[in-house]
């Protein structure tokens, strides 16, 4: 007996604009960079970070590309190193944004004006 | 026979446990959130639930990405809250229903949900921020619990379709189950937003008014949209419907709204409260 021998198609992958999908290569892509935002549920993690962030990073093996977005602050370049925004929020926290804040900078606008456009919703 | 009284439906936004905690309840920018409460906390006063069965999902503090469930069922006598990283308050452990647990858990087996269970499990704000505001203050917590954590993170997600006909398992579990309690269910999360990416901020009112109008006489129109669908609909954590949808499955085939509230914006959320009360309960008042 033979089987019907399938060439697997490119799967058509949805595209929303703005927004990226976690699926599993972006999670395969992502996960020391995850991994290193999970340990940030401890206190003791979280200090380790603040006083010898490259360590720390290293620790994790974090991909240049990570480490770079990790080092400017950049949360859009997060997401396209992998990075997944629930675990991302624990790394912004560090920073002392929250998401407002961090909704203000992947959009470009200042934070005063990105809360401005969340009450505008009410009106609309 | 247990009974399933009826069931609240409420957004978990974190800031709302910073609220909570700073008791800004009457402020002008949480006031009117906080206030979609108050005939909440009127019926239950009335429908003295002493278990709740909560729908929600996790963000990052119980589950990781090296394991991900797709439907985990708490089975233990009690479940620790602890440090999400950003500085809400931990909660006080909550009592688990532990035996109505494991009849869950081997109901839901038997019909062919390969769920994960979960004897050791932290609940994060998605739970414990619904309670507290059901119940507030903190040595005010009448409620044993269940928890069903549905995975909203990782890719393929569960459908919609499958979510609600999870809940309608857990349904016949609870309406099987011996015990004398009054059952509430929970389901938590949403409505629109979306934390990530440049369309950070995105909210829609109409999504949202079409969910709290289907939600209680027909969920199957909340289940003709798939899990990416959603996503495009309601921004990418606006997903959290899906555990609204799972609790409305486990409510019963009839739930009457007794009331909603619908307030934009709470953090980068369209935030939203609705309590259903079910047919059983109903008959059982008349």
């Amino acid at each position: 007996m033979t089987i019907g021998h399938q060439i697997a198609e490119p799967r058509q992958r949805r595209t929303i604009p703005g927004t990226s999908l976690f699926d599993g290569e972006a999670a395969a892509r992502g996960y020391a960079l995850n991994a290193m935002c999970y340990s940030f549920n401890d206190e003791k993690n979280r200090e380790a970070f603040r006083a010898d962030e490259e360590a720390y990073c290293a620790r994790f093996g974090l991909t240049p590309e990570q480490r770079a977005a990790v080092a400017a602050r950049n949360v859009l370049a997060m997401i396209e190193a992998g990075g997944n925004i629930y675990y991302l929020a624990k790394l912004a926290g560090i920073f002392g944004l929250n998401v407002q804040d961090v909704g203000a900078q992947q959009t470009g606008m200042s934070v005063e004006a990105f809360k401005q456009k969340l009450l505008a919703e009410a009106e609309n | 026979m247990a009974q399933i009284v009826g069931g609240v439906f409420t957004s978990h936004v974190p800031a709302i446990g910073g609220a909570i905690a700073r008791g800004l309840q009457e402020d002008s920018y949480w006031k009117p959130f906080f206030d979609g409460f108050h005939p909440i906390h009127r019926w239950l006063a009335a429908a003295r639930p002493d278990v709740v069965v909560l729908f929600y999902n996790d963000h990052g503090l119980n589950f990781f990405l090296d394991k991900m469930p797709t439907f985990a069922v708490g089975a233990a006598s009690r479940y620790q809250n602890a440090d999400e990283g950003w500085g809400l308050p931990v909660m006080k452990p909550f009592p688990g229903a532990e035996a109505l647990s494991w009849h869950i858990i081997e109901h839901l087996v038997a019909s062919e949900f390969d769920i994960t269970m979960c004897q050791q499990m932290t609940v994060d704000h998605a739970l414990t921020v619904p309670l507290a505001l059901a119940w507030p203050g903190e040595n005010n917590r009448p409620v044993k619990i269940v928890p069903i954590a549905i995975n909203t993170v990782q890719h393929p997600l569960p459908s919609p379709k499958r979510c609600l006909a999870l809940g309608r398992a857990v349904y016949e579990a609870l309406s099987a189950w011996p015990g004398e309690e009054r059952i509430a269910i929970f389901g938590t999360g949403g409505l629109s937003h979306q934390l990530d990416g440049e369309r950070a901020g995105f909210i829609n009112k109409d999504y949202d008014r079409f969910c709290l109008d289907n939600l209680g006489p027909n969920p199957e129109a909340l289940t003709e949209h798939s899990a990416l669908d959603i996503i495009e609909l309601a921004g990418s954590q606006g997903i959290e419907i899906i555990n609204w949808i799972a609790a409305r499955g486990a409510l019963g085939p009839v739930a009457h709204e007794i009331s909603r509230n619908y307030h934009i914006p709470i953090s980068n959320t369209a935030a939203a409260t609705l309590l259903l009360e079910t047919g059983e309960a109903l008959s059982k008042v008349a």
